[in-house]
């Protein structure tokens, strides 16, 4: 009997499970199926917790949570819009801790938003985007738009006043668009108006075609990880001298640091939905627009954009504009090209700070100048022109000269320089994103944020 | 150097263009799947048209709400009817109607209408939407197929009694 229990056992462990010695931890994470993903060692140097910050681990655990909770919310929901509210009711009443799974699928969600816009950040300024890194670089900003489709198709399927409206903004957004608005908003709305089909369709996306998606493009992503030799060395190994990197086996040093922060994570995200509920508003209603109406936070950037510009601007040709620059980023020539330790040298972290508070400090200014001042005069005076080609020159310009005076002031390398540039872009982006979630009231006027 | 076409290489280039066949089928079909169906009924079908009431019912210069239809019926000071859409031209919120205000103003970016549905403030970029109005018999009927777009309000948008 031992014998048979015993030959079943080998025949799905080949190798003994516990792991002593360095040789058998070697032969662990190359043999081993859940492993074997990871090199065998790693440079001691990549392995402090603040050089990385465990971001894309984070973004993984995050990933594997959503998939799991989001099966159990299949389970309870219910995609039409006569039951879909109810189903969520329902969720949270009749379910063992559903709503605490509702909430941990949703504070995820928001989460992984965040988590994935760091993780560009601290790739962005430790130069992890050169050599054999130019494609992830490219992947990675793929998988952002992965994760914001997910997060945005989701927005839709409790079927709630926050829900309905927010869609129906962001949806309206894309009539602005020339020649192919109309129809793009039709597709995206699956009809004239969001309805039942409407929700069917956000429903499949959400729960089939991106999440498959974004699970490929993660595996293609760590894959260009690994072939470019694990995550930027924040100690570049120094040409001239002899002394060889030093290394570490990966099990235990990496994968139990791994397994730290994600526990770490997941307890965090456990606590945080036990004392926080997820929010849903009573069911939609299109005859009633809420007062203020506003899309999810991490499309609120773009919103306060639409106050501030024409549409066919605030729509497409700034946002094209950021895009085409960040895509740009790995394909720009560098002489050298930095990497390593964060904002890569201590004139890349001066430029760095002095772009980021600059970003803040011009987009309030700019807000403050259009809302209180220009919005009174040039009302429906040539929008094309006031309201978009001559904004967009002056800032532009102000860009343009902002790099000109970093170059002149701290004679920073092309690396630093458009670190910088991208700094302050993301500077602008989160300054408009603050001001529409906590600084836009009632027909989204201007208030303080306890006014709302 | 060119390689000579032989048959085996036309068969092999053949493969190729079958398989591009194929993956066009596949995008056709997945965006046919895709493609907005329009749900609503055809122009005229008595269901489209919604009768709103006898002339007399509605006062000069009040609006009234049609929830089932997403009008608007308002009553002009010269007693001409216009029937509104009631979603705002900006990003598609419902906009409600202000009586002690006279306007309509939408509760998403501040547009107001007056009540020709002309644009008082922006963002919205035009005047709301109409849908045709017929007055058979002393009743007002509006045809709520299809919303029609305007860039400005001019009198023979008005149905008279």
């Amino acid at each position: 009997m031992a014998g048979i229990v015993t030959r079943i056992w080998r025949s799905i462990f080949t190798r003994p499970i516990k792991v002593e010695g360095e040789r058998d931890q070697r032969r662990a994470v190359r043999e081993w199926l859940a492993l074997h993903a990871r090199p065998v060692r790693v440079r001691e140097s990549t392995l402090p917790f603040t050089h990385t910050f465990g971001l894309g681990g984070m973004s993984m655990v995050l990933v594997i949570l959503l998939m799991a909770t989001g099966v159990l919310l299949m389970l309870a929901y219910e995609p039409t819009p006569a039951t879909a509210y109810r189903s969520i009711e329902a969720l949270q009443q009749d379910y063992l801790f559903g709503g605490l799974v509702r909430n941990v699928h949703h504070w995820s969600a928001n989460l992984l938003v965040a988590v994935a816009l760091l993780h560009m950040l601290r790739t962005l300024v430790t130069g992890g985007f050169h050599g054999l890194r130019r494609f992830n670089w490219v992947i990675g900003l793929s998988l952002l738009a992965g994760i914001l489709a997910a997060n945005f198709s989701g927005y839709l399927l409790p079927w709630d006043q926050l829900s309905y409206w927010a869609v129906t903004i962001c949806t309206g957004m894309l009539g602005y668009i020339p020649l192919a608005g109309p129809w793009l908003q039709g597709l995206m709305r699956s009809g004239q108006e969001i309805g039942a089909s409407t929700l069917v369709m956000y429903y499949a996306f959400h729960t089939t075609v991106i999440p498959v998606t974004v699970l490929v493009f993660m595996a293609f992503h760590f894959w260009r990880v690994r072939k470019a030799g694990g995550v930027v060395d924040p100690v570049p190994p120094d040409p001239d001298s002899d002394a060889q990197p030093g290394y570490v086996s990966t099990l235990p040093n990496l994968l139990m640091r791994e397994l730290a922060v994600g526990l770490a994570l997941v307890a965090a995200v456990l606590v945080f939905s036990v004392l926080v509920e997820a929010p849903l508003a009573g069911p939609a209603n299109p005859g009633m627009s809420p007062n203020p109406a506003k899309a999810p936070w991490y499309f609120l950037g773009f919103q306060e954009l639409q106050l501030h510009f024409d549409p066919l601007f605030s729509i497409l040709i700034v946002p094209i504009l950021g895009a085409v620059f960040f895509l740009a980023i790995p394909y720009i020539r560098y002489a050298p090209e930095l990497s390593g330790p964060w904002f890569l040298s201590p004139t890349g972290r001066k430029t760095a700070a002095i772009a980021a508070i600059a970003g803040a400090v011009a987009t309030t200014a700019m807000v403050l100048v259009d809302e209180l001042w220009l919005h009174s005069i040039s009302d429906s005076v040539a929008p094309v022109l006031l309201r978009g080609l001559l904004p967009l020159a002056i800032i532009c310009a102000g860009i343009a000269g902002f790099r000109f005076y970093l170059v002149r002031r701290h004679s920073p390398a092309g690396a630093e320089q458009v670190q910088a540039m991208a700094v302050l872009l993301l500077s602008c982006l989160v300054t408009l994103t603050i001001i529409g979630v906590w600084f836009r009231g009632a027909g989204m006027a201007l208030v303080w944020p306890w006014q709302i | 150097m060119n390689t000579p076409q032989t048959r085996r290489s036309f068969l092999g280039k053949l493969w190729f263009l079958l398989g591009g066949v194929a993956l066009a089928e596949a995008f056709w079909l997945a965006g046919d799947f895709l493609r907005p169906r329009n749900r609503r009924t055809r122009r005229g079908t008595p269901s489209s048209i919604i009768v709103a009431g006898p002339v007399e019912r509605f006062e000069t210069g009040t609006v009234t709400a049609f929830r089932e239809g997403k009008f608007y019926l308002a009553r002009l000071d010269d007693g001409g009817f216009l029937a509104l859409h009631r979603e705002c031209t900006h990003l598609g919120c419902t906009v409600p109607w202000r009586q002690d205000e006279g306007r309509f103003v939408c509760p998403c970016h501040a547009s107001s209408f007056d009540i020709h549905g002309d644009v008082l403030s922006a963002p919205a970029p035009r005047p709301l939407d109409l849908f045709s109005v017929r007055i058979e018999n002393g009743i007002v009927k509006v045809d709520t197929t299809s919303p029609l777009k305007r860039n400005v309000f001019d009198a023979s948008q008005v149905a008279r009694p």
